[in-house]
């Protein structure tokens, strides 16, 4: 039916610090999990309900199950660990495996059925057996009632006993073994609600530095945060922020300078964000314009009118690294996704759907093209689904392999080549129907 | 020669093992209260069983039930740490080990400490070769372990064993102890630095000083905040295990680089830490590089920091060196206070505020006539309530140095503008300083500025102030007497039973049950007894039924002829009241005052 279909569309993907896991949300608030076989294929490991549909009475609110973002916690011990949230509330969920059972009882047999009391004569301890190996996933705490508005992110602290979640005004910081309380380290909240020019669009914590983060706004600033300097962090240690041209401001200038991403390095580098139009890299060291920029599909720049009548100039585009930070991948409409060569500066535009996407096929590049076509395989702009877009990818931490979400589909492809191989000819591993 | 306890059970018959197989059946119940239940009675599943059982049987079945929700592990984990005559004695506590050893690998923290301090209490039932044999292997294993959360709780278990063994093992331990201090996660890094201190603690002196400085030094400079903060504990633990003389070589450096850490939860941890590091470095050094840290942090730009600090003016100033204290305070300590007292903050401004007043004891009259009064008188002034009465609450340490006089035309103004405050807490607080100021104030100063007050919160719209206005006058009366309590409040209260407000006339009822005990029979038969049972005709049925729980409440200060002529027509009646309640509860004042 239609809304079990709406409700399969995925929400967010993200990979576990090996690779070796997969976790996708979606808008029904489940969330699954893969698991990379020996053989290199991510089948299903577990699945799970994270989130249930709630209804704040005191606002009158309906609460989305729909999962925002999961972040994987370091490894702890056999069992793993993730964080998954909605709007308001974050969950830390331990999945684990158990492949031992206990038998014999005293009172009653297997079955269950009681046993004759005066056949009791002696005491039965029970014993454990093997038995397949089942997956469970459980919750294990629950962090709720510290966000008056829509979380947009969370993220985990190198420290590993620390995370924290962002809201369109504030950030809070939590630690992962207290649930009754956290503190608040940004409030962009204006005294009056009036003078309100700006919301938090999303926050990660530095990979190695436990006292820096950083947020972007929707007004495509992105601020560097040092949590040593104070206890609240609503001044900038860094702003990173492109002086934009005046004479080429429009309407939709600051439309489409939100940032919907922001990604570290994992060198810790370089910061990675992504606005309507184009990636960027910036360096930590200089906060006045980026080091690089990429145009990911600026032939829309004539078409944003459109686009802000149809509302898909709203969009939340993720981006990502690859696991030696030197390409970064990021959705479009009509199932492309682009990614970015940071050396050779070579770019290329894939196409994640069905129809083009055969198991072990190699995906062959799209154009699109503004004019006339040029080849046959050339797509024209006007042509072009803004219904199919792909907003959450995610990169292996180590390996050429990307999860591309698209709608209720999740895409994994792998590098045909040898690790030092070109990343523009991945090849289609599985594409699992949901 | 042993006993096979089970068979014993079994020759007794079904009925004796019943309750046991009941209790090992629920051991793997679906309900989890159940399974509780059940590893609370283990001892008694083990006494059953017979030692032989328990350590061939139960002990396997329990190290593999990890599985489990927290509050089973966590039961579990407490019920091994006594559980040595259980398995045989002594002799046989190794058989204890395997069970808390998977007990230490769990992710939640709660279980694993509580494994690990049952681990620690058993060790001390190990002979020192069993100590050796299987004790510190598995010390060796946790601390080797793949998991962190392994390698964690092996950190706590190195000090106890290190006194026991041979020399060979020692220097194993402190290798494994050397290795878990430069661990790759931050965790076992943070279990490695909160528990450094402990461990230095049964080192032997040299070892402490090429083994456990070193370690100190890196973990103060460890890029994570979390670790180096946990440094400073150990910082101060170490320091007082050290002579005198190496402390400025070894520690101080360390301790210095604390205090201005660029991280403010790092100097914030040296502030909380500031008694404690005092006393373990002496006065000299105290003199030296403490009296300048202390500036620095009350100066903090953080507010956390300064807090924390100002929360250590009063035990800082009183453990300085008798001979410098007077100069150290009024030259150093003093003109950081006086900025404290205005700062932006109000927890800092607060935290001061508790400790303030404990300073004029230290400084003598005329100092604190000079110097401190002038802030007392600024703080009462302050914006922030909690500042006001954190002022209040410390005005006995004053009264003693100077006498509460020379505050109150000051203190008055603070006192009603608290009482009328919006907010009901701060109302509330205030209410319960009533009999300590009245006590200081005196009797005459009470009666022309305060009483007023408490009778104004008797018609408080917030029932817990009237609650509290209540308790108050009782406390009030036992400090100024019956007499007092006779020409001042029980007019006052009785003659709210005549309000047109049924909550203002049950409060007359809610004071009197308070203060008949207090003013004893005479006041009580003479003057507030008429007024209860004239009540017991009032139209609200709460009215009517609290008069039943009232006259329950003064029956026993009453004689005997007063209950039987007066009260029990007054109840009977009561008792055949339409509402239920009413009846009810007159009821039971009749049975309990025996009037039946």
């Amino acid at each position: 039916t239609i809304n079990r279909g709406l409700s399969d569309v995925i929400s967010t993907v993200e990979f576990n610090q090996t690779g070796e896991f997969l976790a996708t949300g979606d808008k029904g608030g489940r969330v699954v999990i893969f698991q990379r076989e020996p053989q290199g294929e991510y089948n299903v490991y577990s699945t799970f309900q994270s989130h249930e549909p709630e209804f704040d009475y005191l606002k009158s609110l309906e609460i989305e199950e729909k999962i925002n973002k999961i972040r994987w916690l370091p490894p702890h011990n056999p069992a793993h660990f993730l964080l998954t949230t909605n709007d308001k509330t974050v969950k830390l969920w331990k999945v684990s495996e158990r492949d031992k059972r206990a038998e014999g009882y005293n009172l009653r047999d297997e079955e269950g059925r009681l046993k004759d009391l005066s056949t009791i004569t002696t005491l039965q301890v029970p014993v454990l057996r093997p038995m397949d190996l089942l997956v469970e996933a459980s919750p294990r705490r629950v962090f709720a009632n510290a966000h008056a508005y829509h979380i947009n992110s969370i993220s985990v602290n190198s420290d590993c006993e620390t995370y924290l979640s962002a809201d369109d005004l504030r950030i809070n910081l939590w630690h992962l073994n207290i649930t009754d309380r956290s503190f608040n380290i940004v409030d962009l909240k204006p005294e009056n609600m009036e003078d309100l020019s700006e919301v938090i669009t999303v926050a990660e914590f530095h990979p190695h530095h436990c006292h820096l983060l950083a947020f972007s706004s929707s007004t495509g600033t992105t601020r560097l945060c040092d949590m040593r300097a104070r206890a609240l962090c609503d001044q900038h240690a860094k702003l990173f922020e492109e002086a934009v041209d005046p004479s080429r401001r429009s309407f939709f200038s600051e439309i489409v300078s939100s940032v919907s991403d922001v990604k570290f390095s994992h060198s810790g580098r370089y910061l990675l964000t992504r606005d309507y139009l184009t990636v960027k890299v910036w360096d930590l060291n200089m906060e006045n314009k980026p080091l690089e920029t990429y145009q990911v599909h600026d032939y829309l720049r004539t078409k944003l009118c459109s686009l802000y009548e149809s509302d898909c100039i709203f969009d939340k585009f993720e981006c990502a690294w690859n696991g030696t930070d030197s390409v970064i991948m990021t959705g479009a409409y009509n199932n492309y996704f682009r990614m970015f060569d940071r050396a050779s500066l070579r770019d290329v535009t894939l196409e994640a759907s069905r129809e083009v996407c055969k198991r072990r096929a190699v995906l062959q590049p799209r154009r699109v093209c503004v004019g006339k076509k040029r080849k046959e395989t050339d797509v024209s702009v006007d042509s072009l689904d803004f219904r199919k877009k792909i907003l959450h990818t995610a990169w292996h931490p180590k390996e050429n392999i990307i999860a591309i979400a698209a709608s209720n589909n999740l895409y994994i492809f792998q590098d045909r080549m040898a690790p030092n191989g070109h990343h523009n000819t991945p090849e289609i591993q599985s594409a699992p129907p949901k | 020669t042993k006993l096979d306890d089970s068979k014993m059970a079994g020759a007794e018959g079904d009925d004796s093992l019943y309750p046991i197989a009941v209790l090992i059946d629920e051991l793997r119940n679906e309900d989890v209260q159940l399974r509780l239940n059940s590893i609370k009675k283990l001892s008694t599943i083990a006494l059953a069983l017979g030692v032989e059982r328990t350590r061939t049987e139960l002990l396997p079945f329990l190290t593999d039930t990890i599985y489990d929700e927290d509050e089973v592990l966590l039961a579990l984990a407490e019920q091994l740490g006594s559980f040595t005559v259980l398995v045989g004695g002594p002799e046989f506590v190794h058989n204890l080990l395997p069970p808390l050893e998977s007990l230490a690998t769990v992710e939640e923290t709660v279980v694993r400490d509580k494994a690990v301090e049952s681990l620690r209490k058993i060790s001390q039932e190990h002979s020192p070769v069993d100590l050796e044999v299987h004790f510190v292997p598995l010390v060796k294993r946790l601390a080797s372990g793949d998991w962190f959360t392994s390698r964690t709780s092996a950190c706590g278990l190195f000090s106890v064993c290190y006194p026991r063994v041979s020399s060979t093992v020692k220097a194993e331990i402190r290798q494994h102890f050397r290795t878990l201090c430069s661990d790759d996660t931050p965790m076992v890094r943070r279990a490695a630095a909160s528990k450094l201190g402990e461990f230095a603690k049964v080192l032997e002196l040299d070892y402490v000083k090429s083994d456990i400085i070193p370690l100190f030094t890196a973990l103060a400079s460890d890029e994570q905040d979390s670790v180096r903060l946990l440094a400073v504990e150990a910082g101060v633990s170490i320091a007082t295990l050290l002579p005198q003389e190496d402390l400025e070589a070894l520690v101080m450096p360390t301790l210095r680089q604390a205090a201005e850490d660029k991280s403010w939860r790092v100097r914030y941890m040296v502030a909380d830490k500031f008694s404690e590091l005092q006393k373990a470095v002496g006065p000299e050094i105290t003199k030296t590089d403490l009296v300048p840290a202390f500036q620095n942090l009350l100066k903090d730009c953080e507010a956390e920091v300064r807090a924390a600090a100002a929360n250590k003016v009063k035990v800082f100033c009183e453990n300085l060196p008798e001979d410098s204290r007077e100069t150290i305070i009024m030259t150093h300590i003093l003109p950081c206070v006086k900025e404290l007292v205005s700062d932006t903050n109000q927890h800092v401004k607060s935290a001061l505020a508790s400790v303030i007043m404990g300073l004029s004891t230290i400084l003598g009259k005329d100092n604190t006539v000079e110097h401190l009064l002038p802030l007392f008188l600024v703080q009462l002034k302050d914006e922030c309530p909690e500042v006001r009465l954190n002022i209040i609450s410390n005005l006995d340490c004053v009264n003693e140095v100077i006498g509460i006089r020379q505050l109150s035309q000051s203190l008055l103004p603070a006192i009603v503008e608290l009482a009328e405050d919006a907010k009901w807490r701060v109302r509330l607080a205030i209410i319960e300083y009533m009999p300590l100021l009245a006590g200081q104030l005196g009797v005459e100063f009470f009666d022309e500025k305060l009483n007023s007050l408490c009778m104004a919160w008797l018609i408080d719209h917030v029932f817990a102030i009237r609650e509290a206005a209540t308790c108050n006058l009782m406390k009030l009366v036992e400090k100024f007497g019956a007499e007092w309590a006779q020409n001042t409040i029980v007019p006052k209260v009785l003659g709210m039973a005549n309000d047109s407000n049924y909550l203002h006339r049950m409060t007359t009822l809610f004071c009197i049950n308070a203060l008949s005990g207090v003013c004893g029979q005479e006041i009580t038969t003479k003057h507030m007894l008429p007024v209860v049972l004239k009540m017991s005709t009032d139209q609200v049925a709460n009215v009517r039924f609290n008069v039943a729980r009232c006259l329950q409440k003064i029956g026993p200060v009453l004689d005997s002829s007063a209950l039987q002529a007066e009260v029990k027509p007054v109840l009977e009646k009561l008792a055949t009241d339409q509402d239920m309640d009413v009846k009810y509860f007159a009821l039971e004042a009749i049975s309990v005052l025996a009037l039946a």
